[in-house]
């Protein structure tokens, strides 16, 4: 190699196709922005007030009215009994089909697909379509967003259960077969113990899911503290309001502490 | 006692049947079609001692041990064993000839997961209920069985470590221990001290084929190791390509037998 020739050696990032494309991206992304501000019609004056609504909404909201706080405890408790009653029960339905949908443990295509279009349906529908629905079934009330909470978490847990049974370890898996050991066996002494933490790990993270989205179950009628939300709100009462939001950002992050913890004790 | 049975069987004439022998009749194996990675395998593996497969890597020696308990499927060929075609059995009557068929892995394919005993008791799960597996209630006389071997093995004590907290030397020892729970009539090791050091694999060696000796059992061995496979076996089976190309006693297998084997000398220098 000669003098020039190192002295003319070169070296980019991206080939010229790239570089195009990557500016053609650039492009389409502008164009869809400025599409969008053009069709979405923002009304300036709403936008120029909005400080002083914010304000005015908070000084509305302080000070708290205390007095709702009974109702508002009443209203969370019957919350955590639906998010928990509701994971329970989705356990119990995912950890069947999560086996069924495990290609390793239940080798058998169709199978595998009917699990997996369950999970779809139940992760595709909205946690408010599906209290909807279950209020049309049982009325108004907890029952409904409990069975809600459930159908919307089986996708979930079962998914992620079925993906845990995948990862499991072959070779344990084998040796258990070659000494002879039943299907029904080689789950319990094979796959088990090599999920058990995903297990209660998929479990509890659900758990913490589901507190959040059984607080807004009641405003579609389905029972816990959203009832109480959505009933101070068609008041106008901000200042209770205001009670039930701490309530429920205390029992959120209370939620998100104890998961946390258990989480490290288990894995 | 069982010492002087096994020796009276192996001074019988050649010829005679022997009832403990495993005959494998065009034994092939092909993974892709057209692509044979066994091809035509006979042999006659007694039933009695130690029998060592040697071969380079990718010669099929893992294939020919896993068809004979059938976690692979044999293309073609008969698999004869106390009186069964092993390659034509299904559901509970291969179940049934598995738990006769103890298995040492070279990975050791414990659950990593589950204390010693655990997976000790996994070596009963060809025979017990699975809600006595569920319960962890397996019989007394299992248990004392497994207690029996941990001392066999030298791991008295451990019952209650988790497999994952053990060497590789201690968990092959778990490994054989299991196998011989599942109170075989064979045992198959496929590569059971490839991961291991030399030392250690020299004691595992030692406990397998003690063990089995003691019990009578014969033991069918995958290994690299031409001077272990040398030192603890009464037949090499030598294979290369697909075929096997050298059967017979330690003493006869020559350089040029090895050569042919694993191909090229420099490695022998």
């Amino acid at each position: 190699m000669t003098v020039v020739e190192q002295l003319n050696r070169d070296w980019q990032r991206f080939t010229p196709l790239r570089r195009l494309s990557r500016f053609a991206f650039y492009l389409c992304a502008v164009a869809a922005l400025v599409a969008s501000l053009r069709t979405i019609e923002i009304i300036p004056e709403f936008l120029y007030d909005a400080p002083e609504q914010m304000v005015d909404l908070v000084q509305r909201m302080v000070p708290p009215d205390w007095s709702y706080l009974k109702p508002t405890l009443d209203a969370l408790v019957e919350t955590l009994h639906i998010a928990t009653v509701g994971t329970v029960f989705a356990i119990f339905m995912a950890v069947p089909i999560g086996i069924m949908g495990a290609s390793n443990v239940t080798p058998n295509g169709p199978l595998n697909l009917l699990a997996k279009f369950i999970f779809v349906t139940s992760r595709s529908v909205n946690s408010l379509i599906w209290a909807l629905l279950f209020v049309a079934v049982f009325g108004p009330g907890p029952l409904a967003g409990t069975f809600a909470i459930a159908f919307r978490s089986i996708g979930f847990t079962g998914k992620l259960f079925a993906e845990a049974l995948e990862e499991a370890d072959k070779g344990s898996i084998e040796a258990l077969t070659a000494a002879g050991a039943s299907r029904p066996s080689t789950f319990i002494m094979g796959y088990w113990p090599q999920v058990r933490p995903a297990f209660w790990s998929i479990a509890l993270f659900r758990w913490d899911i589901n507190i959040r989205e059984s607080a807004v179950l009641g405003l579609v009628g389905a029972g816990g503290i959203g009832v109480a939300l959505d009933t101070a709100m068609s008041l106008l009462y901000w200042d209770q309001v205001a009670v039930v939001l701490l309530a429920i950002f205390i029992v959120v992050v209370l939620a998100e502490i104890i998961v946390t913890s258990v989480r490290t004790k288990l894995i | 006692m069982r010492q002087d049975t096994a020796l009276a069987e192996n001074a019988a004439p050649q010829g005679a049947p022997d009832p403990g022998a495993l005959v494998l009749r065009r034994l092939c194996k092909e993974y892709r079609p057209g692509v044979p990675v066994l091809k035509d395998i006979d042999l006659v593996i007694p039933g009695t001692g130690l029998t060592a497969v040697i071969g380079p890597s990718g010669t099929g020696k893992s294939t020919l041990i896993r068809c004979i308990n059938r976690l692979v499927q044999p293309t073609s060929g008969e698999i004869l064993y106390h009186g069964e075609d092993l390659a034509k059995l299904s559901g509970a009557a291969l179940r049934a000839a598995r738990r006769r068929i103890g298995m040492v892995f070279q990975e050791y394919n414990l659950v990593e997961r589950l204390t010693v005993m655990e997976n000790l008791l996994c070596g009963r799960l060809g025979y017990v209920p699975v809600w006595r597996a569920w319960l962890r209630k397996f019989p007394a006389r299992d248990i004392e069985h497994a207690f029996q071997l941990l001392d066999a093995v030298g791991l008295g004590g451990f019952e209650n470590r988790r497999a994952d907290a053990l060497s590789g030397g201690q968990r092959q020892r778990v490994g054989i221990a299991r196998a011989i729970m599942q109170e075989p009539n064979i045992i198959l090791a496929d590569e059971p001290t490839s991961s291991l050091d030399p030392k250690t694999s020299v004691e595992i060696m030692e406990i397998l084929s003690g063990l089995a000796a003691e019990r009578n059992l014969p033991v069918i061995v995958n290994i690299h190791n031409v001077d272990l496979a040398r030192r603890f076996a009464a037949r090499i089976i030598g294979m290369t390509g697909g075929s096997v190309v050298y059967d017979g006693p330690p003493g006869g297998l020559t350089e040029s037998h090895l050569n042919h084997i694993y191909g090229g000398e420099s490695w022998m220098e």
